[in-house]
């Protein structure tokens, strides 16, 4: 500081000579002076160091929210995670081996055997293209990587961008103070690394991205009333639909919003151009996705955009005619008539068009978010996933920890400071914290809401306590310069009086608030290393000794399957692991993961609940080589296909009614011991799950045939299987695969004993080999 | 129809006789090794010229079905009686094609450069190895069977020439045999059978017999291995190997039964291949053991300073006709295997696969030499069959060499050191490095051009005209705040010589700082007043300009009352005033500077905040 300092004392006394010594006698004196000084002549930079500071904690943002998600690239190794990444990253192998064209017209016949699926016009293609793109760019620079690490690192890069546009969208709606914050909370928020961990390779991880850079540009029209803003926010909503079905909530929040405006007078003609211009041109461009297709005009879910933008027309032209008409008694009349006819056409198009046909009713999805309860009745099988489930109390304690307290009083901020911006968020943060009640994996869209707005409660609040603290310092400062005066208006002691005490205050409000917040990232860091980091395709445990056990079964037996069986074998399991039996055991599947046909899932929800030789009929009809079951009793993995197996019957039950769950149960009880029911004992996966396995001990001091997931022994262990035979079980029993045998020939003979190929092998050879084959075949004979 | 066969052989014997009566074997011993799943024949012939031409030549005769599957022959000189291996001198084998010989039977000639004179003799070792001579038999078994497996050879040797003496013994493994053709003198010695000795015989005679034996070692077949050795002149030889595994064993039918398998691995499961030994180089590092799905993480790896040993087990246990496929790789250090060589670069390395007695049918060696490598060439111990490809690898601008070499049927005895030579520049080294660095160069001049350019389209739209007021308005507002922060400055400079006036006594000084100081304040009055005039001048400014012209008559009105007061202060020096009555004196002024000089650094807080 002294030697920053000092230059600039010497320009200025550079007029006269003779004060330069008697600053350099009084070096006491002019330490005093310094701080004075010193703060003076570094101001002239505080802008650039503000900004310096400003970018080097983004860049650590950036990049730290990029290496917390790489937990399971360093535990485990650069893999897919889950079931749904799997199909993704076949796609992208397929979109980057074949081209863009081949992608969009791609009917894939390995899935929904004999059905197939048009891979094109049945998925959100943004993922795979954006990885592809990235791919071919750095092909293009030349660095010669696989597309599965691109894959592998995509959630993690887009989490980094999302950081990035979280500090813009804080900076929008508050201060870049709060827009830093944003950034950092977010960035390890663990509501959001659940769905972005590398190798998590799903839509969500760019969607997330994609919805908040819509909303932000959005804002940001809507703030500067410009074009481009709204054209950009319609290329965002573009980008999010081409990637992500949860688009919904942006066309219906949109609307909601805009709507909201109008109600509490906030309409203007920046309103109306950000809204008409990105609604028209996203409209259009949503259009362009074979999935959406005209579903922006044509379902009800999106009937609410397009009413707003009818509502918006009707608000301008009021406008506009208010504007003309000086009488204010026949702009009322106007106005009523107006409006009345309004309402009234919209209301007949709807009803004609919803009548007709033309409008499609609510999806039950879109039912099962407004009302919890919906899916549990009437949809069994988007139920029966059990990220559909309604939120616990402590997941979201888990993934948000201290936002959770902090989001109520950053909604306490912005209604204090209420603008369009702060109304957004406040909307977005409400709506969206309903969604995250009703099913657990919508957490995810709330995350970004709840993190900024707790930015702007922590932002504020910090930014307030340093005020207190610094006005202080300030007065003590010019205090102590001016002590030698040692003069103090009386008014001015009182005022420093109850000051020490509301700064001290600051500083310990300010320290509990550092303490909370690396509280906070102590919490994020171990979720996401603890909970969210294990890929679930490869288990690890602890060994007695303390080692890791890693049971790699799933993968075995996927590339057991791909080796050794038929190239055109089909493979029936229940649809969980279809995605993965086709991108790593590259075989043709009856259901996977897309559940697109409920009653194909049903007819494989019914072989696996019906007794062996009914189940042998549905399989021949649908062609079935292999039949896999996955099964946890050796290990005691919990989450196998005998605790599935209620929702197959469920499901498999409400297209057949000839499966009836209480089959299955006794007393309502689900069992699988000697006391579980008859059908239950004998039904395909029963025997698929449990056969030999009364034969093995699994445990020291417990009865053979003891399941460890369930914990009992079971009860029926001379299983006999007749149409199915065991092909392969993994080391671990976790994956078992068994072969259909082909139906029994009806004479069947004794193969006759035949000398097999070598005859042709030794043309040379004459009678001499003939002898001696003579001789050896009677040795074989005898042996 | 077999008498046919042989009268058509007689006949055949008969005429080729001639052309080849100059030559007999005197002794032959042959060692048969079915231990492992390449078959090896070692035979030592006692090769004599009878006739009186020099001959320059030796023919070896294989049944076709048996040459189809020879993989590995070489014929040496054993000179020294012993087991002088040292001395022995291998000579070249060729194919050949000679006249008048049954057609059912593929020659081999050794080429003997020196010849045979009338009478001498010479002792030569042939070693024939044989991939796939082991038949399973029956083809089929289930989990629980043993495995067995038959070779047919024959007991007397093959040969177009007349043999006095020979035999035969065959070493099997220490297992049950089945059967084996008992002929006249055959002897049975724990897990060896001998035949012979047997005494003149003609050319071509043949006396097929066949072993019926227990054989549980892993058939393990690598269908197609793809060796990628990849040269790095930073200090690393990187070497990839895919394999395409299958069990060629008895084919496995019925049930796979896991629980016998654990229970009783060597009884339900005896012939499965449970793992597989790699035998790498000595320091060979970052060893990885993948597939196309993913890691395989039953691997083991022993590294001594001799070799490094990987034991690698495959995803599943391999029964008779399973399949696998899987990837190894490995680091090694480069100055183990690159050498500088007559101005050449010479990389020598093995050629064959490092794990244990594995048969690879199509062996694909490809060597990615540095890009900028010229003047390659291969010299290979036997012949394989050579092309050229293109790579592209990290940074790579017309793409890396890469020598591809392959050869069928390649068993352990082909794991023989081979050589490529090129000339590569060390300079090319830095290519890449600084094609990155070059990069990010070009990134971040292309930042600072950006910042720096104006690349609005509309030059005279108003949002521009706006954008550039308010730039300008903000410089000239930036240029008064630091005449205000040197005002200041200026001010804490009388502060300062009126403390040292009260310290020293030095009346002068402070007079001469205070005119400096005024003398400066002026200068700086002057300066600020075109900055002024522009900002009143400007629209934009409109909001700042009341606070601006507040700070300036604020800051005018402390610097009259600090004159003010440094000129009491002087004075009552000048009168020798005491300190106290000074004090009192200035009390007043002080606190009004004081309060002046905080609503100054308010107003200027505020400016700051725009």
């Amino acid at each position: 500081m002294v030697g920053k300092a000092e230059p600039v004392n010497g320009s200025v006394k550079s007029g006269s000579n003779q004060s330069i010594p008697a600053a350099m006698q009084s070096p006491l004196k002019k330490s005093d002076l310094i701080p004075n000084l010193s703060l003076k002549t570094l101001k002239l930079k505080t802008k650039q160091q503000e900004l310096l500071i400003r970018v080097s904690i983004l860049c650590l943002v950036y990049v730290l929210a990029f290496i917390t998600r790489l937990f399971s690239v360093l535990r485990y190794e650069s893999m897919i995670h889950e079931f749904d990444p799997y199909f993704n990253y076949r796609t992208t192998l397929f979109l980057t081996e074949k081209g863009f064209y081949e992608f969009w017209n791609w009917f894939d016949s390995e899935s929904w055997y004999p059905l197939g699926r048009i891979i094109g016009g049945t998925l959100y293609p943004g993922l795979m293209v954006t990885a592809a793109i990235i791919y071919w760019l750095l092909r293009f620079l030349r660095f010669a990587i696989h597309i599965r690490e691109v894959c592998v690192l995509t959630a993690p890069f887009f989490a980094s961008n999302t950081t990035l546009v979280a500090y813009f969208f804080g900076k929008e709606v508050w201060d870049s103070g709060a827009g830093l914050v944003a950034a950092a909370l977010i960035a390890i928020c663990p509501g959001y690394i659940s769905r972005s961990v590398a190798g998590s390779y799903d839509n969500e991880g760019v969607a997330i991205f994609a919805l908040l850079l819509t909303f932000y540009l959005f804002v940001k029209a809507v703030n500067t009333g410009s074009l481009a803003w709204a054209l950009a926010s319609a290329f965002g909503y573009f980008y999010m639909v081409s990637a992500w079905g949860g688009y919904v909530f942006i066309i219906n929040l949109i609307p909601l919003y805009v709507l909201v405006l109008l109600i509490t007078g906030r309409y203007s003609m920046r309103l109306y151009v950000a809204y008409n211009s990105m609604y028209v041109l996203g409209m259009l461009l949503a259009m362009q996705i074979r999935f959406v297709g005209f579903q922006h005009v044509q379902s009800g879910e999106h009937m609410a955009a397009m009413g707003v933008f009818f509502l918006l027309q009707v608000f301008f032209f009021l406008d506009w005619v208010k504007h003309l008409l000086s009488d204010t008694k026949l702009f009322q009349a106007f106005l009523r008539i107006t409006v009345t006819t309004a309402i009234a056409v919209g209301a007949i198009a709807l009803g004609v068009g919803t009548a007709s046909g033309y409008i499609s009713p609510w999806t039950g999805r879109f039912y099962s978010l407004l009302d919890p309860t919906y899916a549990k009745d009437h949809i069994p099988i988007i139920a029966s996933v059990s990220e559909h489930q309604p939120t616990a109390w402590s997941s979201f304690m888990f993934d948000f920890h201290i936002l959770l307290f902090l989001f109520p009083a950053g909604l306490y901020f912005c209604f204090k400071r209420l603008s369009d911006a702060t109304i957004f968020i406040v909307m977005y943060g409400l709506t969206s914290i309903y969604f995250a009640g009703v099913m657990v994996r919508l957490i995810l869209v709330a995350t970004p809401a709840v993190c900024l707005i707790s930015a702007i409660a922590v932002s504020a609040t910090i930014k307030n306590l340093t005020l207190v603290a610094r006005a202080k310092n300030k007065v003590t400062q010019t205090g102590f310069v001016r002590g030698s005066s040692s003069l103090k208006g009386s008014s001015k002691a009182s005022l420093d009086q109850s000051q020490p005490f509301q700064r001290n205050g600051a500083i310990a409000l300010l320290l509990g608030a550092f303490y909370l917040l690396s509280k906070y990232a102590t919490h994020c860091t171990w979720v996401t290393s603890e909970a969210y980091s294990s890929p679930s395709i490869v288990l690890a445990a602890r060994g007695a000794h303390g080692n890791r056990v890693i049971f790699d079964d799933y993968r075995e037996a996927y590339f057991w399957l791909r080796k050794n069986t038929p190239p055109d074998a089909k493979v029936m399991s229940w649809w969980d692991y279809g995605y993965q039996i086709t991108a790593m055991g590259n075989r043709t599947v009856i259901v996977d993961n897309n559940t697109w046909n409920n009653t194909h899932i049903a007819t494989v929800g019914r072989a696996m609940s019906s007794y062996e030789n009914e189940a042998y009929e549905i399989m021949r009809s649908l062609d079935v080589d292999y039949v896999l079951v996955v099964f946890g009793g050796v290990t005691g993995y919990s989450s196998d296909d005998i605790n599935k197996f209620l929702w197959m019957v469920r499901i498999g039950g409400g297209v057949f009614p000839v499966i009836k769950e209480p089959d299955y149960l006794v007393n309502g009880e689900y069992r699988v011991d000697k006391g579980a029911a008859p059908k239950m004992l004998n039904c395909l996966m029963y025997k698929l799950s449990y056969y030999r396995f009364g034969e093995l001990t699994t445990e020291y001091g417990k009865p053979p045939g003891y399941d460890r997931a369930r914990g009992v022994e079971i009860g029926n262990k001379d299983i006999k299987l007749e149409y199915l035979e065991e092909a392969f079980t993994t080391s671990n029993w976790i994956v078992r695969i068994y072969k259909v045998k082909p139906p029994n020939n009806r004479w069947e003979r004794c193969s006759i004993f035949t000398l097999g190929p070598h005859c042709a092998a030794l043309p040379f050879s004459g009678n001499v080999s003939w002898l001696g084959r003579i001789n050896f075949s009677t040795n074989a004979g005898i042996g | 129809m077999g008498f046919r066969f042989d009268l058509l052989l007689f006949v055949i014997t008969l005429l080729s006789v001639p052309v080849l009566s100059d030559l007999f074997l005197s002794k032959i011993d042959r060692r048969i090794d079915l231990t492992t799943q390449a078959v090896g024949i070692t035979a030592t012939l006692k090769v004599e010229n009878a006739g009186s031409d020099l001959v320059s030549e030796v023919l070896l005769a294989f049944p076709d079905d048996q040459a189809k599957h020879l993989a590995y022959l070489t014929a040496t000189n054993n000179e020294g009686k012993g087991k002088a291996k040292s001395s022995s001198v291998s000579f070249p084998v060729d194919v050949v094609r000679p006249k008048g010989m049954p057609p059912s039977l593929t020659f081999y000639s050794v080429s003997l450069p020196k010849g045979l004179g009338k009478g001498d003799s010479l002792t030569l070792d042939v070693l024939a190895v044989f991939a796939h001579a082991l038949q399973p038999f029956p083809e089929r078994i289930s989990q629980a069977d043993i495995q067995l497996v038959v070779f047919y050879e024959t007991a007397h040797y093959l040969s177009p020439y007349a043999v006095k003496v020979q035999s035969l013994s065959v070493k099997l493994p220490d297992a049950r045999i089945e059967s084996f053709s008992k002929i006249e003198n055959t002897k049975i010695h724990g897990s060896e059978i001998k035949y012979g000795p047997y005494e003149n015989l003609p050319p071509f005679s043949y006396s097929p017999i066949a072993v019926h034996f227990e054989a549980n070692q892993p058939f393990a077949i690598a269908q197609q291995l793809i060796r990628e050795i990849e040269i790095s002149h930073w200090g690393n030889v990187q070497v990839t190997e895919h394999y395409n595994l299958v069990h060629e064993g008895a084919q496995s039918k019925g049930e796979f039964s896991r629980l016998d398998y654990q229970a009783r691995p060597h009884v339900r499961g005896a012939s499965a291949i449970r793992h597989l030994v790699a035998k790498l180089p000595p320091r060979a590092h970052s060893i990885y053991y993948r597939d196309e799905i993913g890691n395989i993480s039953t691997s083991k790896l022993w590294g001594d300073p001799k070799k490094t040993e990987l034991v690698i087990e495959p995803r599943y246990p391999m029964f008779g006709g399973w399949r696998t496929a899987f990837t190894i790789g490995y680091g090694l250090p480069l100055q183990d295997f690159l050498f500088h060589l007559e101005g050449k670069r010479c990389l020598n390395i093995s050629f064959g696969s490092p794990i244990n007695e594995l048969v690879v049918d199509t062996l694909i060696v490809k060597v990615v030499l540095p890009e900028g490598s010229t003047d390659i060439s291969v010299s290979a111990p036997f012949p394989v069959k050579q092309g050229q490809e293109t790579k592209f690898s990290h940074l790579d601008v017309v793409g890396r060499p890469v020598i591809v070499l392959e050869k069928t049927n390649v068993v352990p005895e082909h794991n023989q050191h081979f050589q490529v030579y090129y000339k590569f520049s060390s300079l090319s080294m830095f290519r890449e490095p600084l094609m990155l660095i070059s990069g990010f160069f070009f990134l971040f001049v292309a930042c600072i051009i950006y910042m720096h350019a104006d690349l609005s389209i509309s030059k005279s739209s108003p949002s521009y005209l706006a954008k550039l007021q308010w730039d300008e308005v903000q410089a000239g507002v930036q240029q008064v705040r630091n005449i205000f922060d040197r005002c200041l400055t200026a001010h804490d400079k009388l502060e300062a010589s009126l403390r040292d006036l009260s310290r020293t006594g030095d009346v002068q000084a402070c007079k001469a700082s205070w005119k400096a100081v005024d003398n400066l304040l002026k200068d700086l009055s002057k300066d600020l007043k075109p900055l002024l005039v522009s900002l009143q001048s400007s629209p934009q400014a409109a909001q700042i300009l009341p606070k601006v012209e507040e700070l300036i008559a604020k800051e005018r009105e402390l610097q009259e009352k600090l004159m003010v007061k440094h000129s009491t202060v002087v004075d009552s020096y000048e009168k020798k005033l005491s300190g106290r009555e000074i004090e009192n004196r200035v009390a007043l002024q002080q606190q009004k500077i004081t309060a002046l000089r905080q609503e100054v650094d308010d107003l200027l807080d505020f400016i700051d905040e725009i």
